[in-house]
């Protein structure tokens, strides 16, 4: 690793999340290609793109779900994908990646809900098992989350009574459970049927209000990143071709390509 | 002239009733060793480390590969040869608990890699680390689909343990056949034997399929 380049820890204000030059290819395909990311604290980030421009693949990155080929990500200053060893910056072990992995949170398209789980018990699992809360504690918690979701009618049902609207608002409660500090939704919105899409913006709607929480979120949903990001990035060939505030880049697009993209999924919708 | 005895029946059914027992304790002991080291032998293989999947795959393709009564035989017979003395009972349940082992182990990988990898992922993104992954997340979804196939091999180990008799262990077929010798009559106590297996198992495999309704009920898995 070139050290100018990395440093085994950011300077004291730096950014939640930095991807420094992260590079990512499976075969020939290149996914990302040097990509320099950064998102603050508290912000609201809605990344928008075509299919295979390797947003999803950014999220997946940052919840260390993939690896990465080059380059270092960091998190509220201290590296994810690598670790400092004697001066030098390392690949991250499983230990140490645990220790950076409770900081982040994600909500993914399919919901992946554990179904031989109630909503209760899909809330309390991680905080129980990973946090070593009591099982009062976190039954208490997790009950006022299904709550804020809307869901406190149905905190004993297994995912497979609820709808995919419901599923998804059990998910984000799940993710809040562990108190992250980055939250990441991936097309969170994209297996639902259209009615109950509202419910679930709804509630991230909510989240962006009341909590600190830096949410990055990959989305098909051109209105909503509007009204709720403070910057849009559109993707494009593994790397932003441009990003600005929703006004600028949804009114005033600069680049031919985000034009073109943006009248192809807006004539669409 | 086939001849059935009534009287002769009634007086030998008390000793083939009190071997029924053993025979399902030995099938039960052996279902256990066998759901316990095929889980080991199924996790095993997942491991990741090349020469343990390696050794392992192959130790279950033998085992698979060769007859039940040879293993049975082996481990009674051969195993002194090693310094291993084993009573009968003891080999025997070594024998029959690997061999469905070995079986029942392909059920638990195919249940495994039916869990969607969504399940592992969202498993990551919650930190839970690996043991708690797989014991309380991924084994308890393996397994409610795999409960037919592993409701079978409990009634095939059942009707497997009539090979136990070869080395003497006094199950249903080992205690007929002792009858038979001391009264030089078999029709009986082999009829017996087979309507007593037919007894056992028909009511097991119903109950087997009640068992799986309620656990596919109970874990919510039905729409």
């Amino acid at each position: 690793m070139n050290e100018p380049d990395f440093p085994i820890k950011l300077e004291s204000g730096a950014p939640m999340v930095r991807f420094a030059k992260v590079r990512k290819s499976y075969g020939e395909l290149t996914v990302l290609d040097d990509l320099d990311f950064d998102v603050q604290k508290n912000e609201i980030v809605s990344i928008i793109g075509p299919s295979g421009s390797g947003k999803t693949t950014v999220l997946r990155m940052l919840m260390t779900l993939e690896q990465i080929d080059h380059g270092v990500i960091y998190v509220d200053g201290e590296p994810l994908t690598h670790m400092g060893k004697n001066g030098k910056l390392v690949r991250a072990n499983n230990r140490y990646v645990r220790s950076m992995r409770s900081k982040i949170g994600m909500v993914f398209q399919h919901f992946n809900l554990f179904p031989h789980m109630t909503a209760l018990q899909n809330c309390m699992e991680a905080p129980v098992q990973v946090l070593g809360m009591s099982k009062q504690e976190a039954s208490d918690r997790s009950e006022e989350l299904l709550q804020m979701v809307g869901l406190e009618d149905k905190i004993h049902q297994h995912p497979a009574r609820l709808s995919g609207g419901q599923q998804q608002r059990v998910a984000i409660a799940r993710a809040l459970a562990m108190r992250p500090e980055i939250l990441l939704f991936d097309e969170v919105t994209s297996a639902l049927d259209p009615e109950v899409i509202g419910e679930v913006l709804g509630v991230i709607r909510q989240l962006a209000a009341e909590h600190n929480l830096t949410m990055i979120m990959v989305t098909h949903q051109m209105g909503f990143a509007r009204e709720i990001s403070d910057r849009v990035c559109f993707f494009y060939d593994g790397k932003i071709e441009e990003q600005g505030s929703p006004t600028k880049l949804f009114d005033n697009p600069e680049n031919e390509r985000t034009r073109q993209f943006l009248s192809a999924v807006l004539d669409a919708g | 002239m086939l001849e059935w005895k009534w009287a002769y029946s009634l007086e030998i059914l008390p000793r083939l009733l009190s071997a029924a027992v053993n025979t399902l304790i030995a099938a039960g002991i052996g279902y256990l060793i066998a759901l316990v080291v095929g889980l080991v032998f199924a996790l095993l293989q997942r491991t990741g480390v090349r020469p343990v999947t390696f050794i392992v795959r192959e130790i279950v393709e033998f085992i698979r590969s060769t007859p039940l009564v040879v293993q049975i035989f082996f481990v009674f017979y051969v195993g002194p040869q090693f310094g291993i003395r084993l009573s009968p009972w003891a080999s025997g349940m070594i024998a029959i608990g690997l061999h469905y082992a070995s079986y029942l182990s392909e059920v638990y990988r195919a249940g495994l890699d039916n869990v969607p990898k969504g399940q592992w992922e969202a498993c990551k993104a919650l930190n839970l680390n690996p043991v708690k992954t797989y014991f309380r997340i991924i084994i308890p979804q393996a397994i409610p689909p795999s409960l037919p196939a592993m409701g079978n091999y409990l009634i095939s180990i059942f009707k497997d343990t009539p090979m136990l008799s070869v080395i003497g262990v006094a199950e249903l077929v080992h205690t007929a056949t002792t009858i038979g010798t001391e009264t030089y009559r078999y029709v009986e106590p082999y009829t017996l034997v087979g309507l007593i297996f037919l007894a056992i198992s028909l009511p097991a495999a119903f109950g087997l399929r009640r068992f799986e309704a309620w656990v596919a009920r109970y874990f919510g898995m039905t729409k």
